[in-house]
């Protein structure tokens, strides 16, 4: 489908009223437009954080206190396996191809995405999938409870719940690979007329860059999965030493994925974050070419770094140096983009809406979690640390405090657009509040634990550990409640409030979005505007 | 001189009394390697808070300043190479300054040559096993299990200061020698891991890696597994008792002569009595977290053996003890004569009274 001309569109809109858009359940189903799309990604991806954040107020139940008093510990296992796996793909993935759908097309001044049927498959192979995890916890054996990361050979152990994750891996692989592809070809083909690369909103940017890292490594991470899944089932040794061969690739090709992917997490997080400051500081995003050249930098970076990940399998030495060194490097444009935002900032004229505590809270928190990471780079350091609750309060300052809060400040930032209301300020305010609190109190203390020596995926752990564990599971009910509050101001804007101006927030740096009105009608940019 | 300085920091933030001393810090260090790691560490806190404190400071005081609700008008900057360029580069310098210290540290941890003891640790689901293999001791070899009793994990009774970090063999090693600590394991990937030493290293099935540590002071130093293994994963707990050269000596010749009695000759008959005698020790060492004491197991994840009949079926029975079945990992690394006792225990407990008796002789000749 090569792209529209705007004579086709002009004249399709005026025999367009009497068939706009499907109603009712087809709409859904058969949804082609970017916006219904995005909306479906949203709803996914927010269900998928509820039933991540069940497993983890389970896991947390029994780490209260020490001993085993709620669950066996192959099921803690399970718990601790499957949080993961649904936070990463089917919490944080889907909610920034949501954003995508949704920002990207209006930021750009098209009509829709490239491939808008394909659009439609990208989102419709989720719910199956997500089908398939929450299975798993119910065939003989449960869920499959080789941790997130799924090591060979104790997947070989698990039962039929690892073939089911396998199985629904490929199946977000193949849609998040699909949506990549999307992305790509919206961007670099169907900017309006006038909107070179280096005008275009840098949440596009840090989305075209995430795509391509997304197409190099999903198919890595299929790869590894069906290396295991072979493994399992059709004989083969790929990671038995017994037969040849080696569990330690497994590693190296699923951190070769992992990597990158963790990156894929937090540049749409930057971008979103580029995108409010500026508003809410009333001054130009400072050094746009250098936050482009830092993120892409980071991103091919992230390539080269895996085996940090490794570095008590037993690498030799210059292996250990070159990850080491290389990991290190990362830290520097990600302290170019910090600097910039605070660039952003220094003399503005600031107002703290919703967004902006949002946008202030992740780069703030962030900066801490990327802290921790810089530490974790130092291999001595890392040996001490590794596969402990350093590292578990390291990924969820960054993954959380980053990523998700990331998310809300955007969904702050652009729910008016979607849904034609203003949100509710106060409650806005303090879901952040709550959020920003209850999330430091879950996750500080951890780097306590780790430091002393408590290892990670534990169901029970010795008394010395005991007081910090409690103070953690207290601050992640607090955090777990405070996302109820978050559904609440999401709903409540939906159904009214406020309207919302085009330009409800005053935003002068001329993004598209903003030309439109609020709620932004089905079809947007049917005639492409010329931008100057 | 700052490295002892950075030492006594450490030492003096560690924790009071209990098994594990630091609360929040790491370890206190017994080996030279360990305070090089605590060394590295305050170095990057302090350099991170440095530049925390300059940047949040620069930030909350923009915050403070730079508000619409202050009167402040926005300014109309957007970029500066120059800046970019300094903020580039600084904090690469910086980078390349934590990195060379670092270096250093990487280097000496991987020098295993010139050891005065070999020992090889294997990683089992789930518990460790030592073998000296060169040095004073050379020989000696033994499994070493968590000793915490299920009551106490259960919370049927009170946990003690060394709750889940005890075990029934430790590791004795002499101070000051430097010991070579090779790993390897039997399934799964584990991880030997004694923060004190600033140790890890991954276990892993089928191939050999090494580490080494020389412990400085004499105390009884614990660590637990670090690399997901299964379900006990949390309760496979290292404990290295390091002991004065003379003491060594007495260990290793009290260890050789234990292991000499305690040798069982597997080709003597043994009565049901004593099999079933053996064999409960071992079925509560080994089999009741699964198959639980009443021998029920747990609905839809282990059998029970209660009434079991590939209990009752002694080639079946073997076979399965010998190379496990899924969840249930292989138990070969028992003794004859404790697979025969537990064999012969089940085959006779609860209400399996069967009367059965399955010899030591039997395990050896079915392992051909």
């Amino acid at each position: 489908m090569s792209a529209v001309t705007p004579d086709r569109i002009a004249g399709h809109a005026h025999d367009e009223h009497a068939h706009d858009h499907p109603h009712g359940w087809r709409r859904w189903l058969y949804a082609t437009n970017h916006k219904d799309i995005g909306t479906m990604y949203l709803w996914f991806s927010f269900t998928m954080f509820l039933v991540g954040g069940v497993l983890a107020l389970g896991i947390r139940t029994e780490l209260f206190q020490p001993g085993l008093q709620v669950f066996a510990p192959e099921f803690f296992n399970q718990l601790t396996t499957m949080h993961g796996v649904i936070m990463v793909f089917g919490a944080i993935m889907p909610a920034f191809v949501g954003f995508a759908n949704w920002m990207i097309p209006l930021q750009i001044g098209a009509p829709d995405m490239a491939f808008a049927r394909m659009n439609n498959f990208s989102f419709w192979l989720l719910p199956p999938a997500a089908l398939l995890i929450v299975a798993s916890f119910f065939v003989p054996g449960g869920a499959t409870a080789a941790g997130w990361t799924l090591y060979a050979p104790l997947t070989v152990q698990m039962g039929p719940g690892m073939d089911l994750a396998i199985f629904a891996l490929h199946i977000m692989g193949a849609s998040s690979i699909m949506g990549s592809i999307n992305i790509i070809t919206t961007i670099l083909n169907m900017r309006a007329p006038g909107m070179t690369l280096m005008k275009m909103p840098m949440f596009c940017w840090t989305w075209l860059i995430t795509a391509y890292l997304l197409l190099a490594v999903m198919p890595v991470l299929a790869g590894a999965i069906t290396m295991t899944l072979t493994d399992r089932h059709f004989g083969t040794s790929f990671f038995n030493a017994a037969g040849g061969g080696d569990p330690v690739m497994y590693q190296h090709i699923f951190w070769f994925f992992g990597h990158p992917e963790v990156y894929i997490m937090i540049l749409p997080a930057f971008g979103i974050i580029s995108q409010i400051v500026p508003v809410f500081a009333r001054k130009p995003l400072f050094g746009y070419a250098s936050m482009v050249y830092a993120t892409a930098s980071i991103a091919i970076l992230s390539f080269i770094v895996w085996a940090h990940h490794m570095f008590t399998t037993g690498m030799p030495v210059t292996g250990q140096l070159f990850f080491m060194y290389a990991t290190m490097l990362i830290a520097v444009p990600t302290g170019v983009k910090i600097f910039n935002w605070l660039a952003t900032m220094w003399k503005g004229s600031m107002t703290f809406e919703t967004p902006m505590l949002f946008a202030v809270g992740f780069i703030f928190v962030f900066t801490m979690g990327g802290f921790t990471g810089l530490i974790l780079a130092m291999a001595p350091i890392d040996i001490q640390v590794q596969d402990t609750y350093y590292v578990v309060a390291h990924f969820h300052y960054v993954l959380v405090a980053g990523s998700l809060f990331a998310l809300f400040g955007g969904t702050y930032y652009w729910l008016p657009k979607w849904t034609g209301h203003m949100y509710d300020e106060k409650l806005g305010k303090w879901h952040f509040w709550l959020s920003m609190i209850f999330f430091n109190i879950t996750f500080f203390p951890m780097h306590f634990l780790g430091l002393a020596g408590m290892p990670r995926r534990y169901a029970d752990y010795p008394m010395q550990f005991a007081d910090f564990n409690m103070i953690v599971s207290i601050g992640a009910f607090g955090f777990g409640l405070s996302q109820l509050l978050f559904l609440y101001i999401v709903v409540k804007t939906i159904k009214g409030g406020p309207k919302a101006a085009p330009n409800y927030f005053d935003a002068k740096d001329g993004g598209l979005e903003w030309t439109v009105p609020s709620p932004a009608p089905f079809h947007t940019f049917e005639t492409p505007p010329v931008v100057k | 001189m700052l490295r002892t300085a950075f030492a006594a920091i450490a030492l003096a933030a560690a924790g009071s009394a209990g098994a594990i001393q630091s609360k929040y810090n790491l370890a206190p260090p017994v080996t030279a390697i360990a305070r090089d790691i605590h060394w590295l560490h305050w170095m990057m806190l302090i350099i991170c808070g440095v530049i925390f404190v300059a940047v949040f400071g620069v930030m909350f005081y923009s915050i403070w300043a730079h508000r619409k609700s202050k009167g402040a008008q926005p300014a109309d900057f957007h970029e500066s190479t120059k800046v970019e360029v300094v903020w580039t580069v600084i904090p690469f310098l910086i980078v390349i300054g934590m990195a060379l210290p670092a270096t250093k540290t990487v280097v000496a941890m991987k020098d295993t040559t010139n050891a005065d003891l070999t020992i090889k640790v294997t990683g089992y689901q789930w518990k460790w096993g030592y073998d000296y293999l060169k040095g004073e001791g050379e020989g000696i070899s033994f499994l070493s299990t968590l000793s915490t009793p299920r009551e106490q994990i259960e919370g049927k009774a009170p946990k003690s200061n060394t709750y889940l970090i005890e075990v029934d063999n430790e590791l004795v090693v002499p101070v000051g020698k430097k010991v070579r600590v090779i790993t390897t394991a039997n399934d799964v990937i584990h991880a030997w891991y004694v923060p004190a030493f600033g140790v890890k290293q991954d276990a892993i099935p089928g191939f050999v890696r090494d580490t080494w540590f020389r412990a400085e002071k004499i105390g009884t130093y614990r660590g637990q597994c670090a690399e997901l293994c299964g379900r006990d994963h949390a309760f496979m707990p290292i404990v290295v008792r390091v002991v004065s050269q003379e003491d060594y000596t007495k260990w290793v010749a009290e260890k050789k002569t234990a292991m000499a009695a305690a040798a069982d000759d597997p080709n003597k008959p043994w009565t049901l009595a004593e099999l079933q005698e053996r064999g409960a020790k071992v079925y509560a060492a080994n089999c009741q977290a699964c198959h639980q004491a009443n021998g029920q197991g747990v609905k839809g994840a282990f059998p029970p053996l209660d009434g079991s009949a590939v209990v009752m079926n002694t080639p079946q029975q073997i076979a399965i003890m010998l190379n496990g079945k899924g969840a249930m990992p292989s138990w070969k690394g028992l003794s004859d004569v404790e697979l025969a006792a537990v064999a012969t225990y089940v085959k006779n407990a609860w209400g399996n009274k069967s009367g059965a008796v399955v010899e030591p002789a039997e395990f050896k000749a079915a392992r051909k």
